[in-house]
């Protein structure tokens, strides 16, 4: 119900949103619990095992029950805390977890089944028969038990992600947070002040005190004021910090959108990475429920959220609330409710020796041991000394003293410590470097302890960087009494307790697994689930470890808690992942023929990160292979032209530029003549292939180098490598140049003539033969002209810089296209070069040696080079490896299929009797049946043999007979003629 | 993590890629014994503490550099050129 007088909402603008297709009607600045609780909604949701009609505990967001669907159709984000959730015109939520509406959720049978639903229940029960686990146990029990769905549909929802930079990081805006902030912006340093919720002011909003004589509410407003006119503080609000990493690193989650409809201009989140020099965790306090039996009714919640919802949103939870209390701090809730008129039922308090702080009835030594109320609280029974009694009320308001939120303190390994006196883990000192834990959560109790805590954190940071102290900064005059604090964990009786409520996890599951032996705090919370909810047991977990203590009649301390990691509250893999999708996913890189080659109608392939064309559809094509098999009969026949910039292309300069060559590839360079290219292989230290192409003289000291598209970034960090760390004696420099040029490969007998009509100079084969290279003149631009192959044919390549690219391709193809020929894509040029057996990634894909591919006349004896010592390890030149051979069906149209494995005729087709695999084929309208490379053990020497190719996959089985990897034009006369 | 790059200064550990164990850097002479290039490719020390690593700035200036790092506290207490590694020898 509302209390007039009280909170921060703003009356005069009245909200209204749907829930479970209802309309709610509550205030701007309302969350969806409060706003629910200000209708006198207690009923918000569905347990997770026993369907067990749940309320709101807490107004944070640490909420293990209030979790809601909100939004529609594929935009709906499910497992959103009610208490976290501000309220819009139009917002849609829905309560999860049930089958009927949610007061008669048909699954809540689980609830009468609970003496079988214990800890382990599924593992002991749902074992036999094996198969039954996928097809019947597991999606029933899926549906059953649970939390929100998900949409099977891909969000529409666009969230951000941003860096930030600061000085001092200060995580949390309340009364700590506020004092190390402005201390450190007074001193002169930049700070990102995060805080969850909307406003600033943390407890102190939510708890009717006094700041030097004035309301504390107050107090937060001048501060702010003061904080903004240092000019030095960005202040995020509705932005929790959820991870500490390395260096100061720090993950935030900013709700920049979820309080208002939807938009397109606005992301729903956005994810921070925040790098900060100093930081100052002020992150408060988590209240402690107390596990006494059905303490989970609706109306149950903890006294410090009455609070909360009473000053912060003008709502009392109940008409007649009760207390149960074990610190001085509980009482606080009854002296507020009754100020604001509401009636307190009671002060049940666990310890004796308690003087009530108000006029209410005071129960010493009492504790609450049942509860009444199917869908919320009716009744409560409780204990005091011999006498049990009952009281009428419908809001149970419990407090079990308060949990610091260390959580950010433990994300780099530290263990939080025990404080035996505080009854409390505090964070371990230097958890985290430049972190400086400050008021509650580092165990200060009291306003003026947070408030001090807050200024010493904020010298403590302007001292590590290096500031004074500010001048006039001083302490504010707030209570200091922290309070007295009894260590009450659970209540025994009849009847369950829970610990974690989002995780159905009760005391009974609890001493069940320290009684079957799962005694390690670890074990006990996977066999039972404790606090591995959403919440991952921010409210529980102390209490579930306590409890686990007493079982194995251990202390705390040596009991120990779990492991807190990042997130500190769940974070939308859509905010984490903003931008990696779609095109977002990682960069595409185009080469300078790419408008060109999509004009003409070619459906464009990914290479790495390239695009290139497949193949070029003709008219009356249907078909990508009838596409290719012209293509590359257009090659063999008269000129294509194809795009090889994505090829890396690599500078090499210096006196030792030759040396340096020698160095990398197993084959000589430093005796190649200027103005020739050379095929070069080159191996990792391993004596395995690495990568392979053609490098070129340029003059004495300049060499540029190709590598193949897949390994060009590789190739460059292993130059790299190589000249600063293998050889620094060589005087060599490096550099990448695969996009300062674009790159066209001319190919096919009509290429001269071709060529001849852009190049300034014409070439004949004398002054131009096979493997020469050198500058030319392309309609006035100067570019580099190379005579290699890479089809067989008579071939060239011709670069130019890039910016003219685009027209060069076009013109090329132009005139291939007078000739009768024009361009060739992908397709093409894989079967031209499966015809000549050269090799590509496929072949050479890490685990091949230069023994492996015939390749082992290429390394040099005269000198050293990367991978020689081990290339020549007895293991990796034996005859039985399997080795580079060619592929052809015996029948005519028999089938090839790159990754079937072969077989010796007659084997059975087994693991152990495989001899080999395929690894690239294709159609081969020249020789008129398909063809492939592969590797067969003692390849070579099975020349001429038939044997059997098996892909299990494809159901595919083809008698192939073993021949050389060269198909076509063996002697090679046609590239060098 | 921030590794401090002799050339471009503290820069987030994403601009970089590892290789392994600085020790890579020593590599032996085309003529050494078999098992001295078995130990320098495959035996390496998995120290829990400090240790030194040749990482490569390719985001950056392309230098490649051994760092010198803690695989437990994850703190980098140094990086220097594994040019200048090796010229001091």
């Amino acid at each position: 119900m509302r209390v007039d007088g009280r909170g921060l909402i703003d009356r005069s603008q009245p909200v209204t949103f749907k829930f479970d297709g209802r309309s709610v009607t509550g205030y701007k600045g309302d969350t969806v619990a409060s706003a629910l609780l200000g209708k006198g909604v207690r009923l918000m949701a569905r347990s997770f095992k026993y369907h067990r009609p749940r309320g709101v505990l807490t107004a944070g967001s640490e909420e293990p029950n209030a979790l809601l669907e909100v939004g529609q159709g594929a935009a709906m984000t499910p497992n959103t805390r009610a208490t976290v959730q501000e309220i819009y015109s139009g917002l849609t939520v829905q309560s999860q977890n049930r089958i009927g509406p949610l007061d008669r959720d048909l699954l809540s049978i689980n609830d009468a089944l609970w003496p079988f639903l214990s800890a382990g229940f599924y593992y002991k029960t749902f074992m036999w028969p094996r198969a039954f686990w996928e097809k019947l146990y597991e999606p029933v029990i899926r549906r059953a038990a649970g939390l929100g769905r998900i949409t099977r549909d891909a969000s529409p929802e666009r969230h951000e992600k941003a860096f930030a930079f600061c000085d001092v990081l200060v995580i949390g805006g309340g009364p700590a947070g506020l004092m190390a902030a402005l201390t450190a912006a007074k001193g002169g340093a930049d700070v990102i002040l995060a805080e969850e919720t909307p406003e600033l002011g943390g407890r102190l909003l939510s708890d009717g005190q006094e700041i030097d004589g004035t309301p504390a509410a107050y107090w937060v407003e001048d501060i702010v004021k003061e904080l903004q006119a240092t000019g030095r503080v960005r202040v995020m609000t509705r932005t929790t910090v959820t991870g500490a990493y390395d260096d100061g690193s720090y993950g935030a989650l900013e709700r920049v959108a979820r309080h208002v409809a939807p938009a397109d201009d606005l992301p729903p989140e956005c994810f921070w990475r925040i790098r900060a020099r100093q930081a100052v965790l002020a992150a408060g306090a988590h209240e402690r429920p107390i596990a006494f039996p059905m303490n989970d009714r609706p109306g149950i919640m903890l006294a410090g959220a009455v609070r909360t919802y009473l000053n912060r949103y003008g709502v009392s939870p109940g008409r007649n609330v009760t207390i149960f209390a074990t610190n001085d701090d509980a009482h606080r809730t009854a002296v507020e409710l009754m100020d604001a008129g509401v009636k307190v039922a009671a002060v049940i308090d666990s310890r004796t020796g308690v003087t009530a702080k108000g006029d209410y009835r005071l129960i010493e030594g009492g504790q609450v041991i049942g509860t009444k109320g199917r869908q919320g609280l009716r009744q409560i029974t409780y204990r005091a000394g011999s006498r049990t009694d009952t009281l009428i009320t419908d809001c149970l308001a419990m407090s079990g003293g308060w949990n610091p939120a260390v959580h950010l303190t433990c994300h780099l390994g530290a263990r939080p410590v025990w404080d035996a006196d505080a009854k409390m883990f505090l964070p371990a000192p230097g958890a985290v470097p430049g972190l400086t834990p400050a008021g509650s959560c580092n165990g200060a109790m009291s306003t003026a302890a947070c408030l001090s805590e807050g200024l010493e954190a904020g010298k403590a940071a302007l001292a590590a960087l290096g500031r004074p102290a500010p001048q006039g900064v001083s302490l504010p005059e707030a209570e200091d009494d922290p309070g007295r604090t009894q260590a009450l964990w659970y209540v025994e009786g009849k009847g369950r307790a829970w610990l974690d409520f989002a995780n159905d996890v009760t005391t009974k599951d609890v001493k069940l697994a320290a009684a079957e032996g799962y005694a390690s705090v670890e074990h006990m919370k996977r066999y039972t689930t404790q606090g591995m909810a959403p919440d991952q047991g921010k409210s529980s977990n102390i209490n579930a470890l306590a409890l686990l203590a007493d079982s194995t009649g251990r202390g705390i301390p040596e009991t120990g808690t779990t492991t807190y990691r990042p997130p500190f509250i769940p974070v939308t893999m859509g905010a984490m992942g903003a931008f990696a999708e779609g095109h977002g996913f990682a960069p595409e890189r185009r080469t300078t023929s790419d408008a060109a080659a999509r004009g003409r109608g070619a459906p464009m392939i990914e290479a790495g990160l390239w695009f290139r064309p497949s193949y070029f559809p003709a008219p009356g094509e249907t078909t990508w292979r009838e596409a290719c098999d012209r293509e590359v009969a257009m090659v063999r026949n008269a000129v294509g032209v194809v795009d090889v910039s994505t090829l890396g292309k690599i500078d090499i300069q210096g006196p030792d530029a030759g040396a340096f060559l020698d160095f990398v590839y197993t084959n000589m360079f430093s005796t190649l003549k200027v103005g020739r290219a050379r095929y070069g292989l080159m191996l990792r230290e391993d004596g395995h292939v690495m990568d392979d192409g053609t490098t070129a003289r340029l003059g004495d000291h300049h060499y540029v180098m190709t590598t193949t598209t897949a390994a060009a970034g590789q190739v460059m960090a292993h130059l790299e490598f190589v000249a600063q760390g293998l050889r620094p004696d060589l005087d060599v420099r490096i550099i990448s140049a695969t996009e300062q040029w674009a790159q066209f490969s001319v190919a096919g007998p009509l290429s001269r003539e071709l060529l001849n009509g852009v190049l300034d100079q014409p070439i004949d084969d004398e002054s131009f033969p096979f493997m020469a290279c050198g500058a030319v003149k392309v309609h006035g631009v100067t570019g580099r002209l190379f005579r290699i192959s890479f089809s067989g044919e008579h071939a060239y390549e011709i670069a130019v810089p890039a910016r003219y690219g685009d027209a060069l391709y076009r013109d090329l193809v132009a005139r291939a296209e007078a000739l009768g020929g024009g361009a060739y894509g992908m397709e093409a040029l894989n079967v031209l070069r499966i015809e000549k057996g050269f090799i590509t990634h496929s072949e050479i894909h890490g685990r091949v040696t230069a023994h492996d591919i015939g390749m082992q006349r290429m390394l040099s004896q005269k000198k050293d080079f990367v991978g020689k010592a081990a290339a020549a390890r007895p293991g990796l030149l034996e005859p039985g490896r399997e080795r580079l051979v060619g592929l052809r069906p015996v029948e005519a149209e028999g089938r090839l299929t790159a990754g079937a494995r072969l077989f010796k005729e007659g084997d059975p087709h087994k693991r152990v009797l495989d001899q080999g695999y395929v690894t690239s084929v294709g159609y081969s309208p020249t020789l008129g049946h398909m063809i492939g490379l592969g590797f067969l053990r003692h390849g070579p020497e099975c020349e001429g043999q038939e044997i059997v190719m098996v892909d299990h996959l494809r159901k595919v089985k083809t008698r192939v007979q073993v021949v050389n990897p060269v198909f076509f034009d063996p002697d090679g006369g046609r590239a060098r003629g | 993590m921030l590794i401090p790059c002799p050339l471009c200064g503290a820069r987030d550990s994403r601009e970089f890629t590892p290789k392994g164990h600085a020790s890579y850097l020593d590599r032996p002479a085309e003529d050494a014994p078999p098992q001295a290039w078995n130990d320098y490719l495959h035996l390496r020390e998995n120290p829990a503490g400090d240790t030194r690593e040749l990482w490569f700035h390719g985001a950056g200036c392309g230098a490649w550099l051994v760092v010198e790092r803690n695989t437990v506290s994850h703190a980098v207490t140094g990086a220097r050129l594994a040019r200048e590694v090796r010229d001091a020898g």
